[in-house]
């Protein structure tokens, strides 16, 4: 079985500000169209081995307060606003 | 100025509601083509991207107040057949078909209606035709300022059984300086609505157009049949062709599938040696190279 | 490597002397479309109405004999194989008594045929035929329509008829949208001379023939012979169908009811290789974008990760005509997602032989620069491979080529944008493939 790499292109962060937001999971979990927030009762989750598949849509960056979400693109060290 | 087309073209997209045409309905707005409507049954009254959605054509005729020109079908295989014919008998003349998957009969009864009405298909499987700066129906060359990049207004006439070689091509000749005047993505299935032959009396009669490319491929008599209207026509129109797929010639490929579903080798007359042989008889340069397009098409012209 | 020739009289090519351009059946390879034993062929006849002699498909010796017993007289036994060259292979035998069918029977059941075990064999009577004439009906992709054809020769292949006797082989065009109406059929049959009974016999079996054509949407449908018994009776001694792939779905009730054949059943004409399998697994796995991977025919050192449909056409030419040899061919296409274009890259590179993979396709709009950049990428990460090194040549231009661009900037991969042909592009992989052997 040949390995698996995950954040190779693209990590995401949520301020521990708003990472127990329940509601705001859900809403991020809902927008990303390549589901890279799963929300749970504890607030969000990131889904590693979906990471690499963002499409830069900044849908998330959308439906979260100003500043809260962070999508980075490792490739160029630039971070998505 | 064009074929098919013009700055007035007033065309619907059937299956509006799609993940793949609501794209389509987007960038075809921005490229300033007139989308007067769509239609997905039971989504009456929603709109996409501003393009008020019906449940039937007749709807969509009616509440623009009188005759459409033409339709993008985008609808599933199983209810292509029905959307074309509604299309066809609610007046409208021009309908390009994007769906692939399709099986020839059903595209057989929509090709020979239409010819009943007096409609033209354009597909199935293609991504529909463009008149740089002017007209965009259907996905063909992308999002608008892709489809800018890649078509400029110029004399050449493009016809393609590849949706992406039809972008490819022009994006060549606009490089080159040349540009294109109208390019139709003609589909890659075994039948379409409109073969080259079918469509050379349109640029025949369009006087920008001052020379054609086509983009060929194994399998199928389109190619003897372009011939065949070459030779019996007079054509004032320099014909550049390319043939893609000529490993599929090779022993060891016979009979297999590669590219569209049209492209299969089923005899002699459909291998890329034979279809080459029969172009150049009838005075149509095939060009070896893809980048040789351009120069060749200068070449003709200058002649 | 396994290609199987179906039996066909159809074995095939147009004669340029026919004024009307028509779609032959295809032949041999991977078949988009569904085949059918002869067993089944003659069920399909059968249902259309059209007059069969007795017959018996049978799984055991037993059964053959029980057949034999009914039909009653001299019998042929025949193994149902979707593969030519039966009579050759010893697949096909005569037999007197019953006893005799069992025992051809039993032989015939355990003889394997260009690889193919038969599924059973069909027990037919040896008829007494008067005449032999010829029936089909296919696809004509120029006209949209389908052509029936008819000769007075049958029993010989088409194309030698055609080409030396063009007057007994008529031809006709079917309606498409109306009822398929018998006069269509009468008119073809007419044009060969054919005239008095033989044209009122053969007249509905064409018709019929025609129809089960369209309503079952075959790309062939064929009787060679039918035959015209010592009686005068007209029967279908041997018949041969294939369906269009794209109208399975809709066919359950012929293809799962009577015919009772199974969904799994796909009639490939040959065992896909490992690649083509695993291939065809991702894809289906992730319904973003369309992937597709053959290396049937290839056995080169440089992999190819190409679209879209002609671009991979005009691409697999461009490499092979610069003296490179492709490890395979493939198709990337509609947006696939990054793990899927992954997949795809990592079987090209762990195909055997292949050194270096070229990642190139025509301008894409709707498929994504960077998706693709670090699907392929990723691949040769994944694989302890330096993204570099491995890739020869990245040229896919088009929608967010300047953000694919970055990526590939950071791994050191070569990349280029419209400006560089698709011939070009074909050519640097190749010569960075051969430096490197060379230099070694």
């Amino acid at each position: 079985m040949a390995k698996k790499l995950n954040k190779v292109f693209i990590d995401v962060e949520v301020d521990p500000s708003v990472a127990g937001d329940v509601a705001l999971a859900a809403k991020l979990e809902e927008v990303c169209p390549v589901n890279i927030f799963k929300g749970t009762e504890s607030g969000v989750e990131i889904v590693e081995e979906n990471l690499d598949e963002c499409v830069l849509c900044k849908l998330c960056l959308e439906a979260a307060p100003a500043g809260t979400v962070h999508v980075r693109k490792l490739y160029d060290g630039t971070e998505l606003s | 100025m064009s074929i098919l087309l013009n700055r007035d073209t007033t065309f619907i997209v059937q299956g509006i509601t799609g993940r793949e045409a609501v794209n389509l309905t987007r960038e075809c707005l921005d490229y300033g083509s007139k989308v007067v409507g769509g239609v997905t049954p039971g989504r009456k009254g929603r709109e996409v991207h501003g393009v008020p959605v019906f449940d039937t054509v007749a709807q969509a005729v009616e509440h623009h107040g009188g005759p459409i020109d033409g339709s993008v079908v985008t609808v599933p295989p199983a209810f292509t057949k029905d959307a074309v014919f509604e299309a066809i008998l609610n007046g409208i003349k021009l309908i390009v078909i994007v769906t692939e998957r399709i099986p020839r009969r059903d595209v057989a009864q929509m090709v020979e209606l239409a010819e009943i009405e007096g409609a033209r298909i354009i597909g199935p499987n293609c991504l529909g035709l463009i008149v740089p700066d002017v007209c965009k129906m259907g996905g063909i060359g992308g999002p608008a300022r892709d489809a800018a990049k890649s078509y400029a207004p110029g004399p050449v006439g493009v016809m393609s059984r590849s949706g992406g070689m039809t972008t490819e091509i022009s994006s060549s000749l606009t490089q080159a300086g040349l540009g294109v005047s109208t390019a139709v993505s003609i589909g890659g299935d075994a039948i379409i609505g409109s073969a080259y032959a079918e469509l050379m009396p349109y640029f025949e009669a369009d006087e920008e157009t001052q020379a054609i490319v086509i983009y060929t491929e194994p399998g199928g008599r389109m190619e003897a049949q372009l011939a065949q209207w070459v030779a019996a026509n007079d054509s004032r129109l320099p014909i550049v062709a390319f043939m893609a797929g000529k490993f599929m010639d090779d022993e060891e490929m016979k009979g297999m599938s590669f590219g569209h579903a049209g492209t299969i080798v089923e005899g002699v007359e459909d291998t890329a040696t034979e279809k080459i042989a029969r172009l150049e008889a009838a005075g149509i340069r095939v060009v070896e190279r893809i980048d040789e397009i351009p120069a060749a098409v200068k070449e003709k012209l200058a002649a | 490597m396994t290609i199987i020739e179906i039996s066909s009289t159809w074995a095939f090519l147009v004669p340029p002397n026919w004024n009307l351009p028509i779609l032959p059946p295809l032949r041999i390879g991977s078949a988009p479309l569904m085949r059918f034993y002869e067993f089944e062929a003659r069920q399909i006849v059968e249902l259309a109405g059209i007059p069969v002699t007795k017959y018996g498909f049978c799984k055991t010796a037993d059964e053959a004999r029980q057949a034999a017993e009914e039909i009653g007289g001299p019998v042929v036994i025949k193994s149902q194989v979707l593969s030519g060259g039966r009579m050759k292979a010893g697949g096909v035998k005569f037999a007197d008594t019953p006893d005799e069918a069992a025992a051809h029977a039993e032989d015939i059941l355990q003889l394997e045929i260009n690889g193919q075990m038969p599924r059973g064999v069909l027990v037919d009577p040896k008829a007494e035929v008067k005449q032999e004439y010829y029936a089909s009906v296919v696809w004509d992709g120029t006209a949209k329509k389908p052509l029936m054809l008819f000769s007075d020769m049958g029993g010989i292949d088409i194309e030698e008829v055609a080409e030396t006797h063009p007057d007994h082989v008529g031809k006709g065009h079917v309606t498409n949208l109306m009822p398929i109406p018998d006069f269509e059929a009468k008119q073809t049959i007419a044009a060969t001379g054919v005239t008095g009974s033989q044209l009122n016999r053969a007249t509905p079996i064409l018709a019929k023939l025609a129809r089960l054509f369209r309503d079952y949407d075959m790309t062939l449908a064929e009787i060679n012979p039918l035959a015209e018994l010592t009686d005068g009776s007209f029967v279908a001694l041997d018949a041969h169908m294939e369906m269009e792939n794209e109208a399975v779905g809709r066919q359950k009730v012929l293809l799962r009811k009577q015919l009772e054949i199974a969904e799994d059943d796909t009639r490939e004409t040959y065992e896909p290789s490992e690649f083509e399998r695993n291939v065809a697994a991702i894809d289906a796995a992730d319904h973003r974008g369309v992937i597709q991977g053959k290396d049937h025919g290839f056995s080169g050192n440089l992999g190819l990760v190409i679209g879209a449909g002609g671009g991979s056409l005009t691409l697999t030419d461009a490499v092979r005509s610069q003296n490179g040899r492709p490890a395979n061919y493939s198709e990337i296409g509609g947006n696939p997602s990054v793990a899927k274009a992954c997949g795809l890259a990592k079987e090209v590179l762990e195909k055997d032989g292949v050194e270096k993979i070229a990642v190139m396709m025509s301008i894409v709009s709707n498929t994504r620069v960077d998706i693709v950049a670090r699907g392929v990428i990723k691949a040769c990460l994944e694989l302890d491979k330096d993204p570099a090194e491995t890739i020869a040549i990245f040229r896919i231009p088009g929608a967010w080529e300047d953000e694919g661009f970055k990526i590939l900037d950071r791994y050191g991969v070569e990349y280029c944008d419209r400006s560089v042909s698709m011939w070009e592009a074909a050519g640097r992989a190749v010569a960075k493939i051969q430096g490197e052997a060379a230099s070694a």
